[in-house]
């Protein structure tokens, strides 16, 4: 917010320049190169790195879910593990029980999420911080016992959990599965990294994130308050549910245990790190959740879990604001060391 | 790393063939992962996380490996062990042992611990055609080698288990009013499930509780209470060590006293029966196939005084009280013996072909009497159990060994 | 009927155990206005610390004290080197650094003590209760010591000057230093208080439990519910929370058919969610009033 003014008033400060041409943006520039570099790289590296990539990918899709609801909208949420596990669910289901195609999972599991997440989102209305927590921490708890529960058994597979095969790309096209998949996913990610990209500078990311900031003044603007945050937690679960599917996709199993609140407790992590608020943010949160236990054990088996929380902390004390924060700041004062010179 | 392709072996057969009857040494076969001084083996299992306790078992194999390094090998080759951490998270599982096969190209796998986690990489590796072989788990679908000829099993399963505690029940006290405790996962509704086909139809009438608890549950006293209320006097308890502690403790607390049965999964002396209290633990029936290595009657068997040094040596940090530490090392001896038996070939798929190859093999910490067999439609390695009573302070063992077989 | 007093029993001794976790939560939260993730496990790592002390010969009572004293230091010092850099950092952080210090607690513990499951004596022995054998002499003496603890606490808060200056810190802190308060020590207080209860309600667990370094995260979760259900304004409420929330499970595994054994967890959270819904602020809890 800060930011976002200072760069306003030096907007504004500037001499009126005429612009023939657009210039793009540092941004844009940024965004086009990254696009790039992720389209090559497949070629490059081997089929292990591309699947892990594939994962970082849909972890940085299912903090973007939580960064909706909890960086945009202010509404805590320690239940995204659910709605995780409702769209990696879905789409096992589908394609194993049911014979429907992968690329059919998405926007089942978008819309089975969304239907549930917005249905949950009214008596979250009355919530506030920490008893919202409980509320959704009930969520994911409920979860894998739902999951595991007897007379569900038939769909869910049960403890058993379902297999999946693998999606082959089609006929004609020359790549491996691992690499098709990278592409869908990646595919997958730019379309709803920008639909958020664009929820958030639009009317309606103003007035979500107006309700985060000061509720009663939005209330009084003639925000329809209730509206809008069933409606975000609706979208939060969306993504984080297709997230889910592109998952099972990717690991090919499901299983109910593998939805625990734990997994929550990474999605927030993730969140804190790449930067609450943050779209870009979400991605790095991805990286961070995805590799930094593989480092953590690297460097001792036995104390992996200290390991990995001390990391945690020396990011958190670096960058308290996470990544985003931190490229903020230091962009912020970059610029403003430009200007003294 | 040398491999040979199918299509030069097929060209060379009939030169072969006659070099066969003459005898020379077999040309040196490897798959990815050995050379003439080494074999790499892969590993994944939970050091961190809910299911930490059980990551002694890959600790326990690994220093197993050092010992053998130590002396030598096997056929001069030395082990390589990669071990990684899933933290029981299937999908973890999945990712590290995608590195194990495609990034540090190993032999196998060996003792991949857990139901879910072993479910989730079963068709990877299967596809891939990689050994997976004596899985860490007593589940009951690791035998089945016409749909996944590259996944094998080692312990008794759980099912037959509980089929064996049916045939016991039946016998013993076939008017009984069963109550169950059970972990709400596979593992736990393994041993459901076996109780419950080992009684038939019976199985209705017989059992009057069914008690599931989940890891998160800080104690089974509510279940307890509910079965001593209902009138049951035969109580299965199949726990892992933690609740089966609290479960025996709490039956003696409110003057419960059924026909307990205790799995093996939770019958060790130390982790289990020492902190449950040894005079509550009295009269309880299991069955085994390791010893327990808190049990005195084992004190001057070679095979336990074998183990013991093994731990001093190799492995002190590691508690001599926990089964885990047997088993690991048990899986080792196992696949020495396949290793052995494949001499120069170690191509993966004559490990599997000896892995099915075994004929009465023992190791050192089984009950005597109980044998390794396998063949190409048995992927069951160990499928015999021997009952034991506590008497407070050692399982004693009675009856013949029991042999429960069953495929997944 | 005997099997419902039975299992309401049962439920309140287990909810002691509840109930006493829920005291440190809420005690924490009080001071800080977060909850802390790692306060189970502060509680596990003290109650290591005592069973330690006893595997060192020390007597029971010098454990204990011990350990509480271990702890209360521990706490401060926790506050004042890991958290007070990053006071004024968003609440996320600050959670994300109090998952931090589960991970590194809990994998310490299981490193240094391993993770098989050890005894822990309980200072009330375990006899049944007045020859009845439905509660025991030690789950008596956990529901009475829990009692005692919040009692303390509450002449502490409302009636000690140290304890308003707390109370001042937490609610208002910037008025709090204009008093002269100060006001990060005070925080430091309230961390090491939460520990010392943690690590009070650990060494009441851990008999019942068994002591391992996983013994305290079903724990924990319920008694942050107990702790929500009653009010995190409340410790009283807490504590009651608590014990509804050890006796609603226990019901609702025995007597819901079909589906109560399977889903005693998340039925126990639906209600509590449910009562929240009329109560949002906790059954005993103090609704927040804020001024435009």
């Amino acid at each position: 917010m800060t930011s976002q003014s200072r760069e306003t008033i030096a907007l504004a400060s500037e001499p009126p320049r005429a612009r023939a041409i657009a210039r793009p943006s540092l941004r844009q520039i940024l965004i086009a190169l990254a696009v790039l570099v992720a389209v090559v790289v497949p070629f490059v590296l081997k089929s292990f790195f591309i699947f892990q990539l594939t994962l970082v990918m849909v972890y940085g899709l299912a903090i973007l879910g939580l960064n909706l609801l909890t960086g945009f909208n202010g509404q805590f949420s320690l239940g995204h593990s659910a709605f995780y596990g409702i769209g990696a669910y879905t789409a096992a289901i589908l394609m194993e029980q049911l014979d429907i195609a992968y690329y059919w999972t998405l926007p089942c599991a978008g819309a089975v999420c969304f239907l549930v997440g917005f249905l949950f989102g009214f008596p979250a209305l009355r919530l506030q911080g920490l008893y919202l927590a409980l509320a959704t921490f009930a969520l994911a708890t409920a979860m894998p016992q739902i999951l595991k529960f007897h007379p569900l058994e038939p769909w869910t597979g049960g403890v058993q959990g379902i297999v999946i095969l693998k999606p082959d790309p089609p006929s004609g096209v020359p790549l491996n599965a691992d690499q098709w998949l990278y592409f869908f996913t990646l595919a997958v990610l730019l379309v709803m990294f920008a639909g958020a990209a664009n929820l958030a500078t639009s009317r309606t990311g103003r007035a979500i994130m107006a309700i985060r900031d000061h509720p009663i003044a939005a209330a009084t603007m003639g925000i329809n308050t209730a509206l809008y945050k069933t409606l975000t937690f609706g979208v939060s679960a969306l993504y984080t549910g297709v997230a889910g599917a592109l998952g099972a996709i990717a690991i090919q199993f499901v299983a109910p245990d593998s939805f625990t609140f734990l997994l929550s407790v990474s999605l927030l992590v993730g969140l804190v790190v790449g930067g609450v608020g943050s779209i870009p943010g979400s991605l790095f949160g991805g990286v961070f959740v995805l590799f930094v236990p593989n480092i953590a054990e690297r460097v001792s088996t036995g104390l992996a879990g200290a390991i990995y929380g001390v990391i945690l902390l020396l990011v958190i004390y670096v960058m308290p604001s996470g990544a985003a924060g931190f490229v903020r700041f230091a962009a912020t004062r970059l610029k403003s060391k430009g200007k003294l010179r | 790393m040398k491999k040979i392709s199918r299509r030069s072996i097929l060209a060379a057969a009939p030169s072969a063939l006659v070099l066969t009857a003459l005898p020379v040494r077999a040309e040196k076969q490897y798959g990815p992962g050995v050379t003439d001084t080494e074999i790499k083996i892969g590993n994944t299992g939970p050091y961190s996380g809910p299911a930490s306790s059980y990551g002694t078992i890959p600790k326990a194999e690994a220093a197993y490996f050092r010992m053998l390094n130590d002396q030598g090998g096997v056929n001069g080759r030395k082990i390589n062990f990669i071990s990684y951490d899933d933290a029981y998270t299937p999908p973890k599982t999945v990712e590290q042992v995608r590195k194990l096969v495609e990034e540090d190209s190993v032999l196998l796998m060996l003792a991949p611990l857990g139901t879910p986690t072993n479910s989730a990489i079963q068709r990877y590796l299967n596809q891939k055609k990689v050994p997976q072989l004596f899985v860490a788990t007593g589940a009951t679908k690791w035998n089945d080698p016409s749909h996944f000829p590259w996944t094998m099993g080692w312990q008794p399963n759980y099912q037959s288990e509980g089929h064996v505690y049916a045939a016991y029940i039946m016998e013993h006290q076939p008017n009984g009013k069963i109550g169950i405790l059970y972990q709400n996962d596979d593992f736990g509704k393994d041993y459901l499930k076996g109780v419950k086909d080992g009684l038939g139809d019976k199985a209705k009438s017989m059992i009057i509780v069914e008690a599931p608890y989940e890891t998160t549950d800080p104690t089974v006293d509510s279940q307890i209470i509910s079965m001593k209320s209902a009138g049951a006097d035969v109580f299965v308890n199949t726990g892992i060590p933690k609740f089966a502690a609290q479960a025996i403790r709490k039956a003696a607390e409110v003057g419960w006293k059924p026909l307990h049965i205790l799995s093996s999964v939770g019958a060790s002396v130390g982790a289990t029966l020492k902190p449950a209290g040894l005079e509550n633990a009295k009269d309880l029936i299991s069955a085994a196939y390791i010893k327990d290595p808190t049990d005195p009657q084992w004190k001057n068997d070679p095979g336990y005084q074998q183990w013991v040094a093994f731990m001093d040596k190799y492995y002190p940090e590691g508690d001599k009280t926990d089964a885990g530490n047997v088993v690991g090392p048990s899986f080792c001896q196992t696949l020495v013996q396949v290793l052995k038996q494949c001499g120069d070939n170690l191509t993966r798929e004559n490990i599997m072909k000896e892995a099915a190859n075994l004929h009465d093999f023992t190791v050192p910490m089984l009950l005597p009497g109980i044998k390794i067999n396998t063949s190409p439609t048995d992927f069951a390695p160990i499928k015999q159990i021997q009952m034991a009573r506590f008497d407070g302070e050692r399982w004693t063992l009675f009856g013949p060994v029991l042999s429960g077989e069953l495929s997944g | 009927m005997e099997l419902l007093l039975q299992q309401v029993l049962a439920g309140l001794a287990t909810g002691a155990i509840y109930a006493s976790m829920a005291l440190a939560v809420v005690m924490i939260y009080q001071a800080i206005d977060h909850l802390n993730f790692a306060q189970g496990e502060m509680a596990m790592f003290s109650t290591f610390l005592a069973w330690q002390m006893l595997q060192w010969g020390w007597p029971y009572w010098a454990a204990f004290v011990g350990a509480v004293v271990l702890s209360f230091v521990g706490g401060v010092a926790i506050e004042r080197i890991l958290f007070k850099p990053i006071q004024n950092a968003p609440i996320l952080s600050q959670l994300a650094a109090f998952i931090a210090l589960y991970g590194i607690l809990n994998s310490s513990a299981g490193w240094i003590w391993d993770f098989n499951i050890k005894t822990f004596p309980s200072p009330f022995g375990s006899a049944p209760l007045f020859g009845e054998r439905l509660v025991s002499t030690h789950q008596a003496g956990m529901i009475g010591v829990t009692l005692l603890m919040l009692a303390l606490l509450y002449f502490f808060f409302r009636g000690s000057r140290l304890g308003l200056a707390m109370r001042a810190a937490a609610t208002n802190p910037e008025s709090a230093r204009l008093v002269g308060i100060r006001v990060g020590w005070m925080i430091a207080l309230g961390w090491g208080m939460s520990a010392a209860v943690g690590a009070v309600a650990g060494m009441l667990i851990a008999p019942v439990v068994f002591l391992e370094p996983n013994m305290m995260l079903g724990v924990l979760l319920y008694g942050f519910a107990g702790a929500v259900l009653g009010g995190l304004s409340s410790p009283g409420g807490a504590v009651a929370g608590g014990f509804a929330v050890g006796v609603i499970e226990n019901l609702a595994g025995t007597f819901i058919p079909y589906v109560g054994r399977e889903l005693k967890l998340t039925i126990a959270l639906v209600l509590i969610v449910a009562v929240l819904m009329f109560k949002p602020s906790g059954v005993f809890g103090r609704t927040v009033v804020s001024r435009v």
